[in-house]
């Protein structure tokens, strides 16, 4: 097994499907990044990836989930009761999906998590890609990232206000221009 | 994918002389960005002209700024974003089940791999099995997908440079390409034929014959490219040694797929990552040291052929499958066959539940790659286990090449900067999202 334990900032880890989660103290996760490249191979940084959490939970599902060999048809929620996915304890997480590039392709992401408010340490001299990486997630999803060297709207106009990505920005909230009536 | 990570001693490409990877030898503060150096920063003799926001070479709307002395390029920046639709953002008000015809929007180009992409993740994050047919039968739409992508990146980066007839032979086998779309889909472009689970439809009658005498026909046609292309002395004057990018800087810009293997490193998700039934054909991974303009155009002509035979392979194997299912049996998730709708109540339900509410995915968070035609294209899917996206996000490979232009474009003249923005084959919808 590979010892995320001895990585920078190490929290805890989930093996997935696809890739293990390593959690990462936010404060370390250049340090974590630099550790992944030099002493566990990752080469490459293929996608840096913020998710907003607000109301996550708020509202619980019910239904049938999942496939028909994996379905439990006296699970509570397909009976009509709701339930509540996962509790998160901060509001974003930014993920950094690595690959290696050998036999297997081993694949990891390393995860950190934010407040609205909060930084998060820029790993663009680890990986010279995540310059538009991290310039995107601070375009669409307002993450400030500390020591990017230029940290400005990548996708949206330069002067747009707030971050279409988070939840608390309205679908159709776009100024329609020449509307108001002067 | 629990396998023990130990530092990777033997690398495979060949990066500096003793065959160790040193890392980047990008230097400057902003990757991304050329800057002009300090001595001619006042200088008179600095121009500065805008690329755009037009059509220079990519297939979308491109901004670039660029700066120069006389005709030398010393600097760069690329302004993207004049395509972003939100793509994300729609998504996560849509059901899974309507959100296939976004990701095939957002490259449209490579359509059918990103339409591929999406319907992956949301299969695995369900883990839901898929019919060996089906899973053929993506196999070769998006081979010729991958084909229809090339013919389109070498017929227009060859009229950029002035061999305008190359423009319209590529555009004639396309043709060909989208009448096979349009025989099994009934859309020649986005096509929407992957559904969760399968198929939308059964292969018609008809379409294993028509691609047979296409992929008979596709070899010939390549050797009227080369026929061009690879004598001839203005293309190889334009494209060698132009734009040249190294195996460290292209693995340090997450450059992947064609632009990667033009740098000398042997990398293919098809091969080094199987997906559907990768592992069950045989093909090469055609590979080129120089990391220029001319090697990038000859992996994609390479890349062709070896889609040629993988769709051969997937015919041979399609055309033994009459009959077999092309869609997952679950009602749950999958939309009853139409005729039973007018026989069956408990069909009827199904169908009105699926349309209406979309059927539920477990909670989870995963991110699936595949091989697009222009490198790893991913999806990374967040689920609260209702019937709608939490999060999606597109890893779009478009988006890293261009974040390689500063660097290609180093130490070059302004007539070489059309070949070398070309050469990344970066579609802007793909780029902006």
């Amino acid at each position: 097994m590979t010892e995320w334990g001895r990585v920078p900032g190490y929290v805890s880890h989930r093996d997935g499907p696809e890739m293990p989660t390593v959690t990462i103290e936010t404060a370390q996760i250049r340090e974590a990044c630099e550790h992944a490249r030099d002493q566990l191979g990752f080469d490459m940084c293929v996608d840096v990836v913020a998710t907003d959490y607000l109301g996550w939970g708020g509202k619980g599902v019910s239904g049938y989930i999942g496939t028909a060999s994996g379905r439990d048809l006296m699970h509570p929620m397909t009976q009509g009761l709701q339930v509540l996915p996962e509790i998160k304890t901060k509001r974003f997480s930014v993920s950094y999906h690595l690959l290696a590039l050998r036999q297997g392709a081993p694949r990891a992401r390393l995860q950190c998590w934010v407040d609205e408010g909060e930084h998060v340490p820029s790993v663009v001299e680890v990986w010279p890609t995540c310059d538009w990486h991290e310039r995107e997630q601070y375009d669409l999803m307002g993450i400030v990232f500390d020591g990017h060297p230029n940290l400005e709207r990548l996708l949206m106009p330069e002067d747009w206000e707030g971050h279409p990505l988070r939840k608390d920005y309205p679908i159709g909230g776009e100024p329609v221009r020449f509307s108001d009536e002067q | 994918m629990s396998a023990t990570i130990t530092p990777s001693t033997t690398r495979r490409w060949p990066v500096v002389a003793d065959g160790q990877y040193e890392g980047s030898r990008i230097p400057p503060r902003v990757p991304t960005i050329l800057d002009v150096p300090a001595e001619l920063r006042d200088s008179e003799d600095v121009l500065q002209v805008n690329f755009g926001p037009n059509h220079p070479s990519t297939h979308g709307v491109l901004r670039l700024i660029v700066d120069l002395h006389g005709e030398e390029v010393v600097g760069v920046l690329a302004v993207v974003g004049y395509l972003h639709t939100g793509f994300e953002k729609s998504m996560e008000s849509k059901t899974y089940w309507k959100g296939v015809t976004f990701p095939e929007r957002i490259d449209y180009v490579g359509y059918q791999n990103n339409e591929l992409v999406y319907v992956l993740a949301v299969e695995q994050l369900l883990e839901l099995e898929v019919p060996t047919k089906a899973k053929w039968m993506r196999m070769l739409l998006c081979e010729l997908n991958r084909i229809h992508s090339h013919l389109v990146f070498l017929g227009t980066s060859a009229l950029e440079l002035g061999a305008i007839s190359m423009f319209w032979y590529c555009f004639r086998e396309r043709e060909t390409v989208l009448d096979l779309f349009e025989l099994v889909t009934g859309q020649r472009m986005h096509t929407r034929y992957f559904q969760i689970g399968g198929l939308a439809e059964d292969i018609p009658q008809g379409f294993y014959p028509e691609c047979r005498s296409f992929v008979e026909w596709m070899p010939r046609a390549l050797e009227d490219y080369k026929g061009i292309l690879d004598r001839n002395g203005i293309w190889l004057e334009r494209t060698q040694g132009i734009g040249v990018l190294s195996a460290d800087d292209a693995i340090a810009l997450g450059q992947t797929g064609p632009n990667l293997r033009a740098s000398g490193v042997d990398w293919d998700l098809r091969r080094d990552q199987p997906y559907l039934h990768y592992d069950q054909v045989d093909f090469r991974v055609p590979v080129y040291p120089n990391g220029d303009v001319y090697d990038r155009y000859r992996v994609r002509m390479d890349e062709m052929a070896e889609s040629t035979k993988i769709v051969r392979q997937c015919l041979d194997k399609l055309e033994r499958m009459e009959g077999m299912p092309w869609i997952a049996d679950d009602r749950k998730v999958v939309l009853p066959p139409r005729e039973e709708l007018h026989t069956s109540m408990e069909s009827l339900i199904h169908h009105f539940k699926i349309v209406t509410e979309g059927f539920r995915v477990p909670e989870g968070e995963i991110y699936v790659a595949i091989e697009s035609p222009r490198g790893e294209s991913g999806c990374y899917l967040v689920s609260d286990g209702g019937p709608k996206p939490w999060r999606i996000h597109f890893r779009a490979p478009s988006f890293a090449a261009l974040e390689a232009t500063a660097t290609c474009l180093e130490n070059t003249l302004v007539a070489d900067l059309i070949a070398v923005v070309g050469s990344l084959d970066a579609v802007m919808g793909d780029t902006d999202r």
